[in-house]
């Protein structure tokens, strides 16, 4: 792992890894590396926050464990969890023995022999090669009581398992969260966390992203699609279209053969960029040409 | 920090009399004073002494005010007691029985009018009491029945009919209303006989403590989960006095502890969109009202029904509709922009939420119907459709909303499309 000593430091490590990203989020990771604090990361879906947190752990060699949350997630599912067939089994051996002294059986059954490691715990290990990157993705899709629980986790990295008692991280982990915002999340987590908010790249970005991660396709095209999905934003669309649908269609048209855009090859891969009916309704006759005429002239102006 | 008339303070017996009557003055206005605390103040003020206008009031307000949010309250109290000439008249002004909008409202600072209706009732000739014609009973049963009576008629009294006693009795009956909601399952579990999902782990620990026998398997059952309520409120000029009430009463569900709402997230539009939800948090509904109003820069405005939603649908709606949320609209429909875009955003709205419920105070006529283009656009996407201009409507609302089946009036108003 090479020292991160300055910010260029990040955006190299992060170019590295074919992740192209502007100053202000390689200056958010850079200050939350040096101060240890998680780093908070809201937009919308699709323009790269889970693939900061994977970009980082390659970057730095460093293993990537993921908490994906879900509505009802629990600490049982993100912290651990007892392997009770195992358990079952273990009594039923001791039984047979004849050897049930329920002291003695207590202690081996809740031993870390018999306890499957969630996530949090899991970050809080030892991990070969550093402390790990914790991905906690779409925090807002669970409710309040676990972000309560969380709070506590992230503020000093120790678990306690009545059985086992606490187990502390020697290193913290580097944490990363993200949210879609479906829902607001609570200040109190905010707070303790560096904020950014991430937002769709500019042009000339979109470009440079886009050549990292489709560089098979010829530049006259890659401009053209970016140029048509940021003509795209500026349109009033319910779910605007991300970076992750850029590089899919971009792809995608690679894959017909496609060498320059036009209405009708956009009609038939719209499904790529748009997700919602609406959308794709809007975007029906003379709408895409519209918008394409528009992205053209603007290629040619630039 | 408000300016001070010059006081001309009494002689001590004097004193004594006179904060008492200040605290019954605070008593009216909500805040919480007791006997004890008043002779707290006498004796303060005695040791204090009257040096300065402004000891005087941090003396009194040390001992009178235990909240922050009470400090405006006791501020335009304090202000109106220790007479200032000028500011009485400004009161009487704000007391006048017309009908008043929020407009004026921001005028008078928060908690202002609430100081001047606990100081100013009964001084006011020009406020008709509501009397009833029963008359020639004994004494205690015409008590009776008025109070009875008068409960029963405000109840069906139209907002924009009260008049300002009305309206503070109607507040106060608003903040005693409760809305509930059905809750629904979540993923989370709770233990219970009856369960379907087995909790190993509790049971193991239970049989750990047999020497690892089984005796019984511990089950759970989904805990349950109450809904987050939107509330989208139109405050154009049409509807700026049941805005008005209905924000209070809101004001009262937002801040009821454990009431079952996960969340209560207000907006309100008119010429544009604005969240309210924060100011709804503060404890003083007049300071949360004119917070609001601060915020919402077009009451009195024309209405934009369309382009409001669509910026709500735009910006607010997953955030806030995520994890289900019942959405009370409150409007009287009447808006001037497409109805096209209207019906489509609408639809929108609907399809985001889990149940919407339309209010409309345009319903209080028996003959209304769904003539005006917006209204026979937002008909078709809303589950229920139910009056809001009186108590008794909010009241028959809250009965209303936990049950999945309820329309409101909505089936009557399409047949008559």
């Amino acid at each position: 792992m090479t020292a991160l000593e300055t910010i260029d430091d990040v955006d190299r490590l992060l170019a590295g890894q074919n992740y192209v990203c502007d100053r202000a989020l390689s200056t958010v990771v850079f200050l939350a590396l040096r101060l240890g604090r998680p780093i908070f990361l809201e937009g919308e879906a699709g323009v790269g926050k889970t693939e900061i947190a994977k970009a980082l752990a390659t970057g730095l060699g460093r293993r990537l464990i993921r908490l994906q949350c879900y509505e009802g997630l629990d600490a049982s599912s993100a912290v651990y969890e007892w392997n009770f067939a195992q358990q079952m089994i273990a009594i039923r051996a001791a039984e047979a023995a004849g050897e049930v002294k329920s002291e003695a059986l207590n202690t081996a059954l809740f031993s870390e022999e018999f306890l499957i490691e969630r996530p949090l715990l899991e970050a809080m290990r030892p991990q070969e090669g550093g402390p790990p990157v914790l991905l906690i993705d779409e925090l807002d899709r669970t409710d309040e009581p676990f972000e309560a629980f969380l709070l506590e986790a992230l503020s000093d990295f120790q678990v306690t398992i009545p059985e086992l008692g606490t187990i502390a991280a020697s290193e913290p982990p580097i944490v990363v969260l993200t949210s879609n915002r479906t829902r607001e999340v609570h200040d109190a987590l905010k707070r303790r966390c560096l904020y950014h908010w991430v937002d769709y790249p500019s042009f000339e970005r979109e470009i440079e992203i886009l050549h990292a991660r489709a560089p098979e396709a010829a530049a006259s095209l890659s401009h053209e699609v970016v140029a048509f999905v940021q003509q795209l934003r500026t349109e009033d669309l319910f779910k605007k279209p991300g970076v992750a649908e850029t590089i899919d269609w971009a792809k995608c048209l690679l894959a017909l053969d496609v060498i320059s855009l036009s209405p009708e090859v956009i009609a038939d891969t719209l499904g790529a960029i748009l997700k919602y009916q609406d959308d794709i309704a809007k975007l029906q006759g003379s709408e895409a040409k519209r918008i394409l005429d528009e992205a053209k002239a603007s290629l040619e102006i630039a | 920090m408000p300016e001070y008339a010059p006081l001309d303070l009494p002689e001590n017996p004097k004193l004594t009399h006179n904060i008492t009557h200040f605290a019954r003055a605070l008593r009216k206005a909500g805040l919480p004073v007791g006997p004890g605390r008043v002779m707290d103040a006498i004796r303060a003020v005695e040791a204090a002494g009257f040096t300065s206008k402004q000891d005087f009031f941090f003396t009194l307000r040390a001992c009178f005010v235990n909240r922050p949010e009470q400090r405006a309250v006791f501020a335009q109290v304090f202000r109106l007691y220790w007479r200032d000439p000028r500011y009485m008249e400004h009161m009487m002004s704000l007391m006048l029985p017309a009908i008043r909008g929020v407009q004026e409202d921001r005028t008078a600072k928060a908690a202002e009018k609430r100081a001047a209706e606990a100081l100013l009732d009964g001084i006011e000739p020009e406020v008709p009491e509501a009397r009833d014609d029963e008359g020639e009973e004994t004494l205690i049963e015409i008590d009776a029945s008025l109070t009875m009576s008068r409960e029963e008629k405000l109840k069906t009294l139209d907002f924009e009919q009260m008049s300002t006693s009305e309206i503070a009795e109607a507040k106060r009956m608003l903040a005693k209303l409760r809305l509930r909601v059905k809750p629904f399952g979540s993923r989370r579990g709770m233990p219970s006989h009856t369960g379907h999902r087995i909790d190993a782990r509790k049971t193991l620990r239970a049989a750990m403590r047999r020497g690892g026998e089984m005796r019984r398997i511990h089950l759970q059952k989904p805990r349950p989960r109450w809904p987050n309520l939107v509330v989208l409120c139109d405050i154009s000029g049409s509807m700026s006095q049941y805005s008005r009430m209905v924000l209070h009463f809101l004001h009262a569900v937002a801040n009821e502890k454990g009431a079952g709402w996960a969340k209560v997230h207000a907006f309100t539009f008119g010429t544009r969109l604005t969240n309210i939800t924060r100011h709804l948090a503060t404890r003083d509904v007049d300071a949360a009202l004119a917070a609001a109003g601060q915020e919402a820069q077009d009451w009195e405005g024309g209405t934009r029904i369309g382009a409001c939603l669509h910026a709500f649908n735009r910006d607010w709606s997953r955030r806030v509709m995520g994890q289900g949320a019942v959405v009370l609209l409150i409007t009287d429909g009447l808006d001037r922009g497409e109805a096209k875009d209207l019906g489509r955003e609408m639809e929108r709205l609907h399809l985001s939420s889990r149940r919407l419920i339309w209010l409309n105070p345009l319903l209080r006529w028996d003959g209304f119907a769904p003539r005006a283009t917006g209204i026979r656009a937002m008909l078709p996407h809303v589950d229920a459709f139910r009056a809001g201009h009186s108590i008794a409507t909010l009241e028959d609302l809250a009965a209303a909303i936990s049950k999945p089946g309820d329309l409101g009036e909505k089936a009557r108003l399409l047949a008559a499309l």
